[in-house]
């Protein structure tokens, strides 16, 4: 593999984990979204790129619905939802961003030596993708359990589901790309049909996910 | 079979498949709940065929073996049951209103689907496929624990949704990776995860990537599993749903989620540098055991006691195959099988008390075998089985947990009993108040259908009585091929 092909794969990559760091520390929902709709487009050209690298067509297609369903359409769902259900202020995180960073930091330093160390023989360009793909799943993690809201929580999970799509791709010759892919979209769009339709910011008297044991009266 | 071959996979397949297409355009929700039924049954009787037909070579998707086939049979058979059981459960929610008829018709097609993701997730020869299958499932129930849209159901659904999305986003990880170890021996493509391919080249894969896949698979498929600390949507899906749901969730859900654990569980240990997933699952499972036990006490919600059982048995039931060794796997599976009955016939009475009650509250349901004999003998059978008391199934299946364990490890044995024992403890005075005493709550007749909860409960009856030879021999081989 030429020095260069390996380098745009490794800059997309890396540039993924550094939009999931900028994730960390948006505390408004628009520009959440915003990032994540940048961090789409970043996993479209990334992925676009392995499909160019490795001969693989049909990753295209996988290229394709990041770029239109998770750059362009969910954002946009994701923006008139929040306007529908009023909830256009900040993001209450539940930690603050400091520690959220440092342990960003620590999640990224512990996938790095977990994954370079299991795969010294596997071919350079998918070990590295792995890890950058693992510290986007632990980041996109971190969002889920940092924020309480049920929006921002559709969004980590959603940067972590880029992180997997990064890793499969990454794998080469891996099957079934493209129906995970799609059965991720599904999945996706599931749950935001699911925060529309339910309108979980206008039943619930807060989005916070947590409320549930005091209903119930078994405060744990 | 003359003139025509009768493929008993794809009928476990489209049955349910089809079934579901055909019951989202019916009207009748009578009609529906027959149908849904009447497929549940010709699912059974196909996933029975599996033991007489000649079995298929496995493909590149599909695989019948001696393990699964345990599993199919078990789910299509609660799956069945429940459907009884359904069809008299609902008709009560919607003469109160709690469920209307486009409610039903969405319901009873899910209901199938769902059935359909299980077994498509048995069956599956190729770890992707499973994984689909599993979501799918998983989405399906998600679906029906929110249906009656009220504040709690709605999040509980939301809730189960969150933890099993990451929790199949973390499997989905391991999965890639066992992709990633297989590659260089199995070559790319297809091949590298159909698993019967697979478990034959285990040996040559890279261990340490090997067992990182397990650990992600682990803790993925384990958030299904509803092991501790990765449980919590458990209580809240059981307790807001429709308890038909609750029993499948308990019963056989779980189960699947179980099954892909053991499927990995299998090719790590034909590495033989791979880390042994042994003590992973005796630790996860011990750690559960003894946290459902403690929480037991605290409930206040019938559903979510018997919920946390549920974790407490996964808990055995994975600490018995963590254990591993020709005893305690056939322990931990005759356990798995005996758990499934006899949790599903639990919903099942809870069910129709909750409706007769209208409430479940513990505090608010008292003296059952007074009021309702049918339902609260049953329950209190359920109880008595599902705390492991002789002469019933659950009894023996613990009794062989303990006593390899006893035989092999003597200190992993004591927080094992202890746990046993709290868990027995918290169910025998949770039942003592709701089944006897001076009846309190709602003292109208019920219609309800006992065929399901007897029949699960007087299976589990005779298997704590007499376990049939043939049985015990499939058993045995079973264990033995799970190492």
């Amino acid at each position: 593999m030429s020095g260069l092909t390996f380098d745009i794969a490794h800059l997309l990559a890396g540039s993924l984990v550094l939009i999931s760091f900028m994730m960390l520390y948006q505390d408004r929902l628009f520009a959440l979204i915003n990032v994540f709709a940048l961090h789409a487009v970043v996993l479209a050209l990334s992925v676009a790129w392995q499909a160019y690298i490795q001969d693989a067509h049909h990753l295209y297609i996988t290229a394709g619905i990041a770029l239109v369903f998770k750059a362009i359409v969910i954002p946009v769902g994701l923006h008139r939802i929040i306007q529908r259900l009023g909830i256009h202020r900040d993001i209450e995180t539940a930690v603050g961003i400091g520690p959220t960073m440092l342990a960003g930091i620590g999640l990224v330093t512990l996938s790095m030596v977990l994954m370079l160390r299991v795969t010294p023989e596997a071919d350079p360009l998918a070990r590295e993708d792995l890890a950058f793909a693992l510290s986007i799943i632990l980041l996109g993690l971190l969002v889920m359990v940092t924020r309480r809201n049920a929006v921002s929580q559709v969004v980590g999970f959603m940067s972590l589901e880029n992180g997997l799509v990064l890793a499969a791709t990454g794998a080469k010759g891996m099957p079934l790309v493209v129906e995970i892919s799609v059965a991720f979209s599904i999945l996706i769009a599931f749950i935001v049909i699911g925060v529309f339709l339910f309108r979980i910011r206008e039943r619930f008297d807060s989005v916070d996910v947590g409320a549930l044991d005091d209903y119930r009266g078994e405060r744990r | 079979m003359t003139g025509f071959s009768f493929d008993a996979v794809a009928a476990i397949l489209f049955i349910p498949a089809g079934a579901a297409a055909v019951l989202a355009t019916m009207p009748n929700y009578r009609m529906t709940a027959a149908v849904n039924v009447a497929a549940s049954l010709l699912t059974l009787l196909a996933a029975l065929s599996l033991f007489v037909t000649e079995r298929p070579a496995p493909g590149q998707y599909l695989l019948i073996d001696d393990l699964n086939i345990v599993f199919i049979v078990l789910n299509t058979f609660v799956g069945f049951t429940t459907s009884v059981f359904s069809a008299s459960y609902i008709g009560h929610e919607l003469e109160t209103g709690r469920l209307t008829a486009p409610n039903l018709r969405f319901y009873h097609a899910m209901y199938q689907i769902m059935m359909f993701g299980m077994n498509l997730a048995f069956v599956s020869n190729n770890i992707g496929l499973m994984w689909v299958a599993v979501e799918l499932a998983t989405l399906t129930t998600v679906l029906m624990v929110g249906i009656y849209r009220t504040h709690e159901a709605l999040e509980a659904a939301w809730k189960y949704f969150i933890l099993g999305s990451v929790g199949i986003a973390l499997a989905l990880f391991g999965t890639i990776l066992v992709y990633m170890a297989a590659q260089p021996v199995v070559g790319e493509g297809t091949n590298a995860m159909v698993w019967s391919v697979l478990i034959e080249k285990a040996a040559h894969f890279d261990p340490a990537l090997l067992s990182v896949a397990f650990i992600f698979l682990l803790l993925g498929y384990g958030t299904k599993v509803g092991l501790a600390p990765l449980h919590a949507w458990l209580p809240d899906a059981h307790a807001e749903g429709p308890t038909p749901i609750s029993a499948v969730l308990s019963g056989l859900l779980l189960n699947v989620a179980l099954y892909a654990v053991l499927r990995f569980k299998l090719l790590l240990a034909a590495n033989p540098q791979a880390i042994g997933p042994g003590p992973l699952m005796v630790t996860m499972g011990l750690t559960s055991l003894i946290f459902a036990a403690f929480m037991l006490y605290r409930r206040r919600d019938i559903k979510r006691l018997f919920a946390y059982s549920s974790i407490e048995h996964m808990g055995i039931i994975v600490f018995a195959f963590g254990m591993g060794g020709p005893l305690a796997n056939f322990a931990g599976l005759l356990h798995m099988v005996m758990h499934s009955l006899t949790k599903s016939a639990i919903f099942f009475a809870v069910g129709h008390i909750a409706q007769v009650k209208g409430t479940q509250k513990i505090s608010e349901i008292r003296g059952l075998t007074e009021s309702h004999p049918g339902l609260g003998w049953a329950l209190v059978i359920g109880v008595v089985a599902i705390a492991g008391l002789p002469p019933l199934g659950i009894f023996m299946s613990e009794f062989l947990v303990v006593s390899s364990t006893f035989a092999r490890h003597p200190w992993l044995a004591i927080p094992l009993v202890f746990g046993l024992l709290i868990a027995f403890g918290a169910l025998l005075l949770r039942l003592t108040g709701v089944a006897f005493g001076e009846p309190r709550g709602g003292m109208a007749p019920v219609e309800a259908s006992y065929v399901p909860m007897y029949s699960h409960l007087a299976l589990v009856f005779a298997a704590g009585i007499y376990l049939p030879a043939p049985l015990v021999a499939w058993f045995q081989h079973v264990a033995g091929i799970l190492g």
